[in-house]
């Protein structure tokens, strides 16, 4: 049961990032990173973590997603991309031959046998009881507290550079 | 097996009447404004004008269907799509009565804002979509508004979910169960009190109805995001705008006014009537203030709620210390 | 029971279409939308990883991940906003030039 959902999830996740990759059009490729992105929060809930889940929808498909399609509608740069410099197809396929020998060296070389180190204390039985949203909660302002500080200071300081970068120079 | 065939009930039961809700409620609206404005509303067809919402949806389905000369064709027929999703999904999480919930999330809120923040997606895409001027102004304004009063939204209700101690829907409205003293509940109103005026605020502003509503009035842009649909896409964005209005009320019910929870009526029927009080509180406000222009409105949602929700939630975590 | 080797083969099939796209597009916005992806599937191994060590670090880190993406996104657009001022091009093929 749970493979049917992690197959589709993730087909839809891979084709999404794909055809993302592929198009022409901005406006396109920020719909299928959309779409992308919800598969990936299907996943987040398959994998029991609910509350990275719906922040994920918030951040990612609420916000930042948003902000691209502001910023390719007031650019106007939604139209397709008709522009000469067209993409070497040497690069393409270099690529995607490098992508394709990364992934079978991890299917074969990593894959299943893969041996993983000690297990901490939250397996899913108490996940369950506890809740995932408290026991994140829990550790975020304890453990690692002054990450989570650095964290607001790196976003004043994105939120102050952004206003100035973007602000128009008055003559 | 059983569970699921439960569950596809509550879910038809839920949409179907959430759609009749939506239809009756354009009815109510115009009824209301013009009982307020001293003149009948609908009164022709059928008795007292009830068969009005049928009548517009006739005239709607045979409205010819007109697709703009260089419009994206995918994106303008999936945007009104996109509204209306996310307004009808909201209703998964909203307890009706004391086992009556289509499902229990145990990050019910944030899975109702996750939704309300794809809300914008239908809008600025129709807004570009369209290929007109004042659908991309309009779309782009109605979605910045949205944006922007989404965060005080989500502020406004930090306090509420201090005060609980749970993000589920559920478990807010049986955290408000019983009373002070035998006379007064123990809705979240009373401890809540600033929290809920400034999410009032910020839903009308997110539902982008007056006195907020500058990206649609007719008088200023067309008809903002929705200046080029016509027949049954139009329908469909005003079919979003009342759900999500029906929603917001929902949810002001749920998590400020204790749900279901009542005296001597059925709860269902409780919940029924605060969700009524605060549909009409909002037809109210339509009827009776002026607009906000826009720069007024976003410096409103920047300078004013952001500072006094962020106040709200600090003076909440003080006092449960 | 969904294996983790099957998480871990899905977000670096991600992660390489993330780069191959930031390699091969010119548009900086579609390099950009790559680079988010690139950045969601290093979140996806994190919370596999958190599931599958019964451990709850990977999930907090993925709240950092998000957050850092968030700063960077919105820095790379006012970025962006601004060299579209001066070039009149988002091709990055064509902004080769030093000189405004």
């Amino acid at each position: 049961m749970e493979w049917i959902f992690f197959l589709a999830f993730g087909l839809v996740a891979a084709v999404a990032a794909v055809a993302m990759v592929l198009q022409r059009s901005p406006i396109y490729s920020a719909l299928y990173l959309i779409l992308a992105l919800f598969a990936q929060a299907g996943l987040y809930i398959l994998l029991g973590a609910e509350l990275i889940a719906a922040v994920h929808i918030i951040v990612y498909a609420g916000a930042i997603m948003v902000l691209f399609l502001f910023v390719i509608m007031l650019l106007d740069l939604g139209r397709t991309d008709r522009s000469p410099a067209r993409v070497k197809p040497v690069g393409v396929i270099v690529g995607t031959v490098l992508a394709g020998l990364l992934l079978a060296e991890l299917a074969v070389g990593v894959g299943p046998q893969i041996v993983l180190g000690p297990r901490g204390a939250y397996d899913p039985e108490v996940l369950r009881t506890v809740g995932n949203t408290r026991a994140v909660g829990r550790i975020l302002f304890r453990e690692y507290l002054i990450p989570f500080e650095l964290t607001s200071l790196i976003l004043l300081t994105a939120m102050v550079g952004a206003m100035v970068l973007a602000k128009r120079k008055v003559e | 097996m059983e569970f699921l065939l439960a569950t596809v009930l509550k879910i038809a039961l839920v949409m179907g009447l959430v759609l009749l809700a939506v239809a009756y409620l354009t009815w109510l609206e115009r009824k209301v404004i013009g009982d307020m404005q001293v003149r009948f509303g609908p009164s022709r067809v059928g008795p007292f004008g009830l068969l009005q919402p049928i009548a517009d949806a006739i005239k709607l389905m045979f409205k010819e269907d007109i697709i703009p000369a260089h419009a994206d064709r995918v994106i303008f027929l999936l945007a009104p799509a996109l509204t209306l999703v996310p307004a009808l999904i909201i209703f998964a999480v909203i307890p009706f009565g004391p086992s009556f919930v289509i499902t229990d999330v145990n990050i019910g809120l944030l899975y109702v804002f996750a939704v309300a923040s794809l809300g914008v997606y239908g809008i600025v895409l129709a807004g570009w979509a369209s290929n007109s001027k004042y659908a991309l102004l309009g779309g782009l304004r109605s979605s910045a508004q949205m944006v922007s009063y989404e965060l005080s939204l989500a502020l406004s209700v930090i306090g509420v979910v201090m005060w609980t101690g749970s993000l589920s829907l559920v478990e807010i409205v049986e955290g408000q169960a019983g009373s002070w003293y035998g006379i007064v509940p123990r809705w979240n109103i009373f401890p809540q009190f600033f929290g809920f005026l400034i999410f009032l605020v910020s839903s009308n502003a997110e539902l982008n109805r007056a006195p907020f509503d500058l990206a649609e009035a007719e008088t200023e842009l067309v008809a903002g995001y929705h200046t080029e649909y016509s027949s049954m896409k139009f329908a469909l964005f005003f079919m979003a705008e009342y759900a999500n209005m029906i929603a917001a009320g929902a949810l002001a019910a749920t998590l400020f006014l204790g749900g279901w929870q009542g005296p001597f009526l059925p709860p269902v029927i409780w919940f029924l009537l605060k969700v009524f009080a605060f549909i009409f509180l909002f037809v109210w406000l339509r009827a009776t203030l002026p607009r906000f222009r826009y720069d007024q409105l976003m410096r409103f949602g920047w300078k004013v709620l952001l500072p006094a929700a962020l106040a709200n939630v600090m003076v909440t975590a003080a006092l449960l210390a | 029971m969904v294996p983790l080797w099957a998480y871990l083969l899905l977000s670096a099939f991600l992660f390489m279409v993330g780069v191959v796209g930031v390699a091969t597009r010119r548009n900086a916005l579609i390099i950009f939308m790559a680079i988010e992806l690139m950045l969601n599937a290093v979140n996806l191994t994190f919370v596999a990883f958190s599931r599958f060590l019964h451990s709850l670090d990977g999930q907090v880190f993925v709240f950092f991940v998000m957050t850092v993406a968030a700063a960077e996104v919105a820095v790379g657009l006012a970025i962006i906003i601004a060299l579209f001022r001066t070039a009149e091009t988002v091709n990055v093929d064509e902004v080769r030039l030093l000189k405004g």
